[in-house]
This record gives C-alpha cells, sequence and structure tokens, in this order.
C-alpha cells in the first residue's frame, strides 16, 4: 500500500469538563491511517472509540495534540471551514441511521449533493445511481418510516457514498441491525472501499464484521491498546 | 445559496403539512381579528358621525321656557309669534333657514286604516334646517303656505301605515276633524341617535295647524340653521341678545326661553364611539397576541422536534448560515402566507358584519399593514430565533437530541 496518510492523529487529548473535574475520553491518541485502508477499531464501550471518530470527522476537534486531514491542521480551523471540510471529503454512516424523516430516500440521498449546490438534474441522476448501487431503487419514493432497518441503513449508506467521499466513517453501522443484513451492509461497505478507493473507518463491537477490515484497532481507556494490536 | 434555502423550505413545508398549517392558522386568525374589529370600530363611528350629520349637526333650537324645567319645557312661558321669526331673519347673519315648528299629537285615517302620529306646523325651512329630501311629491307652495291650505307632506313610517303599497299622493286622508290632501312624502331617515322613529310625522303649513289644530297665533319652538357650522357659537348669542330684547328681560335676570344646538349630544356620543373603538383595538391586539404566542409555540416545538434534524445538516456539511436561512424563508413563506390569508378573511368578515348591521363600509389600509407586518415579524422571529439556537450547538450534540 503507497504511503499517503489521510487521517493523521498525534498525541490526541479529549477530555470534558474543566480542573478536577474534567473527564478523559481520549488520553494521547497516535494513529494514521493511509489512503484506501478499511480500517476498523474496537474496544470496550466508554473507551474513546466515537469521540475519535468524531475527531476523524472534523465534527469535533482535540482539546491537546493535533489532528492533520489531508495534511491539513483540524484544530486551526473555524467552524464553517469544518463544515466544509466534512462536505467535500467525508462521508458518515451512523448507528442510529439519522435520516430526515417523512423524507423520501431519494431525497435523503440528494441532501449533501443540494449543499455542494450540484443542479437539480445531476443531483437526482447522481442520487438514483447511488440508491441502485446498495440495491434501493425499487424504493426510492419511500420514506425512512416505510423502510426495513436494513433498508434504512443502505439509504443511510448511499447518502453517505453519493458524493464519492475520501473517507467514510461509521460508527457502529451495524449496532441495530441482525447478523445477515449486518453482513449484506459489510459486504457494501467492502465493494465500496475496493471498486471506489473510498477510505474507511468503522467502529464495531463484533469480531464477525471487524474481519472485514484490513486493519483493526483496539481501544482502551482513551488510548490504542499496543498490545492487543500486536498480538493480531 | 438562496435558492437552495428556498427548495429545501419548500420541501419542509410540504412534508409537515400539518405543522405548516397550524402555524399559518395562528397568523391567519391574529390578522383577521384585527382587521375585522377595527373596520367594525371604524363602521360604528362612521355611522354615529353620518347620524349626526342627519339629525343636522348646525341646527340650533329656540324653545320658551328654562332648559332646566326639562323636555316639557315651561308651559306659563310666552311662546313665540310670526314677528319673532321675521327678526331673526332680519337681525341674523350666515342663516340657511329659519323654520318654526308647533306640534301636536293627532289621529291620521285613511279608508279604515287608523294610525296616531304627531303633526308638524310649518313652513319650506323646516325641510332645509332639518337637511330633508323628498321621496316623491314636492314640498308647499307659497300660496299653500300663505292661504294656509289644508296639504300635508307625510314621513315614511306614516305612508307605510296607512297605505301600504300604494301611492298616496294626491289623495286626501282625514287628520282630526278635518280632511288634508297628501302633495309629498319624506325620504326616510329611520332611528335617531335617541332611538326616536324620526319618519313618524306629518308635517302641515303652520298657518292651516294654528288656525285648525291649536287655533292660536303662536309658534312653540323656532329651528335656525347656519351656512357655516363653525359659526353655531356666534349665532347662538346673537340669537340671545335678540330675543331678550324682543321679550324685554333685563339684563340680570333670567331668560325665558332657551337657545339649544346638537353640539353638547354630538361629543357625548363621539367620546363613546372613541371607547368603542378603543375596545375593539384592545381585544384585536388581544387577538393577535394570541395569535402570536401561538406561533411562539409552534415554532419552538417544531425547532426541539427538528433539532436532530439540524444535526444531520450539520454532520453532512452545512453551514450555519444555510440551516438558518431555510428556516428563515420557511417562516418567511409560511407567515406572509398566512399574513396574506388573514388579510383576506379579515376584509371579508368586515363587510360581513358591516352588511349585517347595516353599517357604512370604510377601509383602514394602515390597520392592514400594521396587522399583517405585526404578525408576520412575529412568525419571522419566533421561527428564527429558536433555529439560531438549535443551528450554533455542537452536531454532535444536535444528533444525540432526543
Ligand atoms: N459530551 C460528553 N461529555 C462528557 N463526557 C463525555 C462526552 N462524550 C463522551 N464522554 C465520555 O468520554 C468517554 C468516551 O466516550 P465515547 O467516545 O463515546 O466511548 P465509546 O464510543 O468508545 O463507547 C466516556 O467515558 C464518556 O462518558
Ligand atoms: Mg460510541
Amino acid at each position: 500500500m503507497t504511503s499517503e496518510p489521510v487521517v493523521e492523529l498525534k498525541g490526541a487529548k479529549k477530555y470534558y469538563g474543566q480542573g478536577n473535574a474534567a473527564a478523559y475520553a481520549l488520553q494521547g491518541v497516535d494513529l494514521t491511517i493511509q489512503k484506501g485502508e478499511f480500517v476498523a477499531i474496537m474496544g470496550p464501550s466508554g473507551s474513546g472509540k466515537s469521540t475519535a471518530m468524531n475527531i476523524i470527522g472534523c465534527l469535533d476537534v482535540p482539546t491537546e495534540g493535533e489532528y492533520l486531514f489531508e495534511g491539513i491542521n483540524v484544530g486551526g480551523l473555524s467552524r464553517d471551514q469544518r463544515a466544509l471540510l466534512r462536505r467535500h471529503y467525508i462521508g458518515f454512516i451512523f448507528q442510529g441511521f439519522n435520516l430526515l424523516g417523512k423524507t423520501s430516500a431519494l431525497e435523503n440521498v440528494e441532501l449533501p449533493l443540494l449543499y455542494r449546490g450540484i443542479p437539480a438534474g445531476e443531483r437526482r441522476d447522481m442520487a438514483m445511481e447511488a440508491l441502485k448501487s446498495v440495491g434501493l431503487e425499487d424504493v426510492a419514493h419511500h420514506t425512512p418510516g416505510e423502510l426495513s432497518g436494513g433498508q434504512q441503513q443502505r439509504v443511510a449508506i448511499a447518502r453517505a457514498i453519493v458524493t464519492n467521499p475520501l473517507v467514510l466513517l461509521a460508527d457502529e453501522p451495524t449496532g441495530n441491525l441482525d447478523t445477515h443484513k449486518s453482513i449484506e451492509v459489510m459486504e457494501l461497505l467492502l465493494s465500496f472501499n475496493r471498486d471506489k478507493g473510498i477510505t474507511i473507518i468503522m467502529v464495531t463491537h463484533e469480531n464477525d464484521m471487524a474481519q472485514f477490515a484490513s486493519r483493526i484497532i483496539h481501544f482502551r481507556d482513551g488510548c490504542i491498546d499496543t498490545a492487543q494490536n500486536e498480538h493480531q | 445559496m438562496i435558492w437552495n434555502a428556498f427548495i429545501l423550505a419548500l420541501r419542509e413545508i410540504r412534508r409537515s403539512a400539518m405543522r405548516s398549517f397550524l402555524t399559518t392558522l395562528g397568523i391567519v386568525i391574529g390578522v383577521a381579528s384585527v382587521i375585522s374589529m377595527v373596520m367594525l370600530g371604524d363602521a360604528t363611528t362612521a355611522y354615529v358621525t353620518q347620524s349626526i350629520s342627519k339629525l343636522g349637526s348646525n341646527m340650533i333650537i329656540i324653545r320658551p321656557g328654562q332648559d332646566r324645567h326639562g323636555p316639557g319645557g315651561d308651559t306659563v312661558a310666552k311662546r313665540f309669534i310670526h314677528d319673532d321669526l321675521t327678526a331673526i331673519s332680519r337681525e341674523i347673519q350666515g342663516l340657511k333657514g329659519v323654520a318654526p315648528v308647533s306640534s301636536k299629537g293627532i289621529q291620521a285615517v285613511y279608508g279604515n286604516k287608523n294610525y296616531s302620529t304627531s303633526v308638524d306646523g310649518s313652513d319650506n325651512d323646516y325641510f332645509t334646517v332639518k337637511d330633508w329630501q323628498f321621496e316623491e311629491g314636492r314640498s308647499f307652495t307659497d300660496a299653500e303656505l300663505k292661504g294656509g291650505k289644508a296639504v300635508c307632506i307625510i314621513g315614511e313610517t306614516v305612508r307605510k301605515e296607512l297605505f301600504g303599497a300604494q301611492t298616496p299622493i294626491d289623495t286626501s286622508i282625514r287628520l282630526g276633524n278635518f280632511s288634508c290632501q297628501v302633495i309629498g312624502i319624506l325620504h326616510p331617515k329611520g332611528a335617531s341617535m335617541f332611538g326616536m322613529d324620526q319618519d313618524d310625522l306629518i308635517v302641515v303649513p303652520i298657518r292651516m295647524f294654528q288656525r285648525r289644530i291649536s287655533g292660536n297665533q303662536e309658534i312653540s319652538a323656532i329651528l335656525v340653521s347656519a351656512h357655516n357650522p363653525s359659526s353655531i357659537e356666534n349665532m347662538k348669542s346673537a340669537i340671545i341678545s335678540l330675543m331678550q330684547e324682543r321679550r324685554h328681560i333685563r339684563t340680570g335676570d333670567e331668560d325665558d326661553f332657551n337657545v339649544r344646538d346638537l353640539r353638547e349630544v354630538i361629543q357625548t356620543l363621539s367620546s363613546t364611539t372613541k371607547m368603542l373603538t378603543l375596545l375593539l383595538g384592545a381585544v384585536a391586539t388581544i387577538s393577535l397576541l394570541v395569535g402570536g404566542i401561538g406561533i411562539m409555540n409552534i415554532m419552538l416545538v417544531s425547532v426541539t422536534e427538528r433539532t436532530r434534524e439540524i444535526g444531520i445538516r450539520l454532520a453532512i456539511g452545512a453551514l450555519e448560515r444555510e440551516v438558518l436561512l431555510q428556516f428563515l424563508v420557511e417562516a418567511v413563506v409560511l407567515s406572509s402566507l398566512g399574513g396574506v390569508i388573514g388579510v383576506i378573511l379579515g376584509i371579508a368578515a368586515g363587510i360581513g358584519v358591516n352588511i349585517a348591521f347595516e353599517l357604512p363600509f370604510v377601509f383602514n389600509t394602515s390597520i392592514v399593514i400594521i396587522a399583517f407586518l405585526f404578525s408576520t415579524m412575529v412568525g419571522i422571529l419566533f421561527g428564527y430565533f429558536p433555529a439560531r439556537k438549535a443551528a450554533q450547538l455542537n452536531p454532535i450534540d444536535a444528533l444525540r437530541h432526543e
């Protein structure tokens, strides 16, 4: 694999609150992820996986240390600049799907394109194409309420990949799905990683799902658990 | 960016039809009630003003006796005679008309119909002073006035009671014990400000009244009107001095007559209608406020509901100002739509009430503008500020919001 780091965490710390009451969510994380990797992050609940994902996704910034996205120091960016980074380079898949209710699958998938200022006709075609790639072209006009959990998560995947992002972040994407549906979702992610070269970073509790990744990183108490990583 | 916000806003309105409808409803009710209330208030004021001018706002009434003896007057005080009238016409400047009046209750009979009304003896100035038009027929001729001919002009109520659908011109009716030819019908005036039916009367030449009804030369009141309403005060004092001189009243003695005009009454009435307008305005303001609070509630609830949606938009890369713009456009579209519907309904309701109560139509442009602007502003403010709070949230916190 060529050495082209997309994500670089350098001594990243995150704590909530101040002084004695400060609670550490991350206590110094060093992590580099190369372009085209499929990384799974595992670890017990409360170990700081989501916190790390939020920082990697430019939704949050580290309290101490550095985070470089494509070599850009995200800590030095404004709120709007981080929003623009997300808009143009990052796709999100959440455990709870986070689709707009009462809005058709097609319109949900169109949403990121709308913020990119893509004209209506093109937007529709791209959204339809993305729905096709997750096998949902037949339910394009259904609202999330009319879809099963697996279908909703596939709509969310279509929404995340429709912009062909550099990095796709998925925080427990199969947490609400049964094994069969989970494997479907993982196969989709794997295909986007292979065919489009999208870098994928995924948090999961399940070993079976983590096996789809090319690298597994273990978190423990806000740190990367090197012992376990070397054990792999 | 504006265009995008517009598309997003319209989608949102269509998507949450019920919420949009409720928000709009608050504005519609607020605007419509203010407009219709104020229209009603204005119409009532206009009605009162019109009624006052029908009554003759520049009319002066001269009666014998002291005013403090009440409406019946002082029966002992000396009555007026024809010379008093001539003197007033000769001495007083700016007169529009001077009319003698003597009245008496009388029984009017036509065929088998019998109606009891009152008869006024006067001359043609009576119609000038009271600003009375003819519905049909004519006023008295000089010959009829001089000769005291048995002719009469009747009010609408008398016509209806005696003749029904028939036209009475040139027919004769019986007044007491003599017969009298109808030559004219007065244009209906309706009820007076005091609730009296002004059309319930018969007018005959004063000479005929004196000869056949009262049997003397006396005149019980003199009605005077001025060309210019602002000269009434001066005219009143000129009449008082003239009458004091003619009735030999020395300085310091009490007058045995009184001169009054209707302005005191008018002042009372117009302050009453002002109160009415104020009251209606207050009621309307309350409904506008209630409407505003309704809008506020729905907007606040909807923003709470939509915090997660705002989080999703922010997470996928919407800027804070884009989210805000969307909410602002939504609020503007809904509020102005509600405002327009409210204005239409309010005017329609106002017209409806005015027709139902037979009030004149008065259109108040400024209240339409004020009501529209106020409610639209409320809609926009309460759509905008809660949304701003949500848009300023960290997207992670907004997403976690339940
Ligand atoms: N907004 C927050 N305020 C305070 N503490 C937080 C907040 N978010 C996370 N934490 C704390 O930080 C730690 C790591 O949380 P998180 O990254 O969500 O863990 P994971 O996703 O691995 O389960 C936990 O102890 C959690 O309670
Ligand atoms: Mg988590």
